[in-house]
């Protein structure tokens, strides 16, 4: 027990006191440099405040977007390095998993550069082909499809290599006995190779899941959470109202939503999992 | 997109397909004209690969190639496609404008020191909650699963509030401290000592060596790769951490790479290549060590996802 008590002393001071001293903060308001204790005030302004539907909203297209199309992307890669007859196969996935070795803000930063409106590298490479300059960051729409483009462009190889390595777990008799039976390669596919994928799916998808409910390093250093909200997360206006505003209260009720939410998600996923057993 | 390749409907039963063990198509003898045809079939995967080898690549060239350039050239017609001569001019502004060679001893001293701390703090729980058994044991390793669970975010405001009252704030203890205790890396370690013999513990302790020397001479050095995975995934945590640092620290001559990096960003005039060459240099450190320990690399930022 000695080996773990370190451990144990630094998360009662650094996680279940500050923990409990958040919850109990989300009940409190200041105002004036006095301190009160207001119940669920700070909950019910949860639900009165447009930001924080919109934060949310913004988190869903993240959901709905970004993680399928890089859960698409990383399962047909994976699916292709898998191939037996694939050479150059170690080259091919040191590559692809390059870009999860760059630090957050440096990436950010550099998509930030690249996208520039007046002759950003990506409208000068757009104009090649004739296409009119896009103004990428401060366009609602165009912001959006920014942020989910630097998100995919960071951790589709990360959850490519989860998912190759789950690929590689599957029997090989599967496929044979799958092809004794007369399956063409889209049966195996669907039948076969998504199912045996399931859990690593399951885990790979939850986790870009809670990383998208948390995004705030892309954002706030491509956009800020701009232009008018577009790209503005729950942790990022969390941040705000904590640290900008000082509203300590209602930053701590945020992130209480943010705690039921993640919640959430891992019972779903717990859900998901139970099921197949 | 990549759908459509990968699962074409297959011209002939013969033709390449998944798996490891999949009966080969090189069979000897085949002949010149089925190879041709299994080429052609082939290339569309080569072409979306390399395809998706080069974006993930560009970025990291653009880096390069922008900061060797004036900033004016980054966004001129035409782009540059080669380094240019402009590198020791874009490190000396970097230098100037942000004292990038002391942000970057900061960084590298916190996320070493930091490192340090956190691996031996996980290697000890770890131990401890694989192979003693103590009244309370279960508590503590829910209550760790738990701590996985719960998003660190919540943990801002009143950890904010605790460094300023210890005034702490702009220090470099209220950076790492408060992170040193990792419920992932303790989960990891202890999954790796859960395997380990107890027979071989027993024994150590006959021999007459104390807990704390079995620990570290018996147990720790089988353990190798996985605490190898371990630093690793402790060190990049805290080589990428943002928006701790930049609460905590407000003196430009304490800030780490990110936090330097944003306030560049936020300057009236953007000296965007000496942002590019910041970048670059904030990501050689982390693109060395996945270079060099591209195993312990990956099994630690998966996290004990995938094993092996």
């Amino acid at each position: 027990m000695y080996f773990a008590l370190p451990a144990i002393v630094l998360f009662a001071i650094f996680f279940a006191y500050p923990l409990v001293a958040s919850f109990w903060q989300s009940l409190t308001a200041t105002s004036g440099g006095v301190t009160r204790f207001v119940g669920l005030d700070q909950y019910a302004r949860l639900f009165a405040d447009p930001l924080i539907g919109t934060s949310l909203f913004n988190a869903g297209i993240l959901l709905v977007v970004q993680v399928p199309l890089m859960m698409a992307l990383a399962v047909g890669l994976a699916y292709l390095l898998n191939q037996g007859w694939l050479k150059f196969k170690g080259g091919f996935r040191v590559l692809h998993f390059l870009p999860a070795v760059t630090t957050l803000v440096a990436y950010s930063v550099v998509f930030r550069v690249m996208l520039a409106t007046d002759g950003g590298a990506v409208n000068q490479l757009i104009g090649l082909v004739g296409i009119a300059p896009v103004d990428w960051l401060n366009h609602e729409t165009w912001a959006r499809v920014a942020l989910i483009a630097s998100i995919t462009w960071r951790w589709t190889g990360y959850n490519m290599v989860i998912i190759l390595a789950g690929l590689q777990a599957i029997p090989a008799e599967l496929y044979e006995a799958a092809r004794m039976d007369g399956a063409g390669r889209w049966t195996i596919f669907s039948r076969i190779v998504i199912p045996q994928l399931r859990p690593v799916l399951l885990f790979t998808g939850i986790t870009s899941t809670i990383g998208a409910l948390q995004l705030f390093d892309e954002n706030f250093i491509l956009t800020g959470g701009g232009p008018s909200d577009a790209t503005l997360t729950p942790v990022l206006y969390l941040y705000k109202v904590g640290f900008r505003q000082f509203d300590f209260g209602y930053a701590s009720a945020i992130a209480w939503l943010l705690v039921a939410l993640t919640a959430l998600i891992a019972f779903v996923q717990f859900r998901l999992t139970r099921e197949k057993l | 997109m990549t759908h459509t390749v990968a699962t074409r409907p297959a011209p002939s039963e013969n033709s390449a397909a998944p798996g490891p063990a999949w009966p080969t198509d090189d069979a000897p003898g085949a002949s010149l004209a089925p190879r041709l045809l299994r080429g052609i079939r082939h290339l569309p995967v080569y072409l979306v690969l390399v395809a998706g080898s080069v974006v993930s690549l560009i970025p990291f060239l653009w880096m390069i190639i922008a900061s060797t350039h004036q900033t004016s050239d980054l966004f001129g017609t035409p782009l540059p496609v080669l380094p240019g001569g402009e590198l020791l001019e874009n490190l000396a502004r970097l230098q100037a404008e942000t004292n990038f060679g002391r942000v970057m001893v900061n960084s590298l001293g916190l996320a070493v020191v930091y490192t340090v701390f956190s691996s031996a703090v996980s290697m000890m729980a770890g131990y401890g909650l694989a192979k003693f058994r103590f009244r309370g044991r279960g508590v503590v390793l829910g209550l760790i699963l738990v701590t996985m669970m719960i998003p660190m975010q919540v943990l801002l405001v009143p950890l904010f509030q605790m460094m300023a009252s210890l005034g702490w704030i702009d220090s470099y203890q209220a950076v790492i401290l408060p992170f040193v205790a990792s419920a992932f890396g303790i989960f990891l370690m202890r999954q790796s000592f859960l395997d380990f013999p107890d027979s071989l513990i027993e024994s150590a302790r006959i021999d007459g060596a104390n807990e704390f020397r079995t620990f570290y001479r018996i147990v720790l050095p089988v353990a190798r790769p996985q605490i190898a995975a371990l630093v690793i995934y402790t060190f990049m945590t805290q080589w990428n951490a943002f928006i701790w640092p930049l609460l905590m620290l407000n003196t430009e001559d304490k800030y780490t790479v990110p936090v330097a990096l944003n306030t560049m960003i936020g300057l009236s005039r953007v000296d965007y290549s000496g942002l590019m060459l910041g970048s670059l240099i904030a990501t050689l450190p982390l693109l060395i060590l996945f270079l060099v320990f591209q195993r312990q690399f990956i099994a630690g930022l998966l996290g004990g996802a995938v094993k092996g």
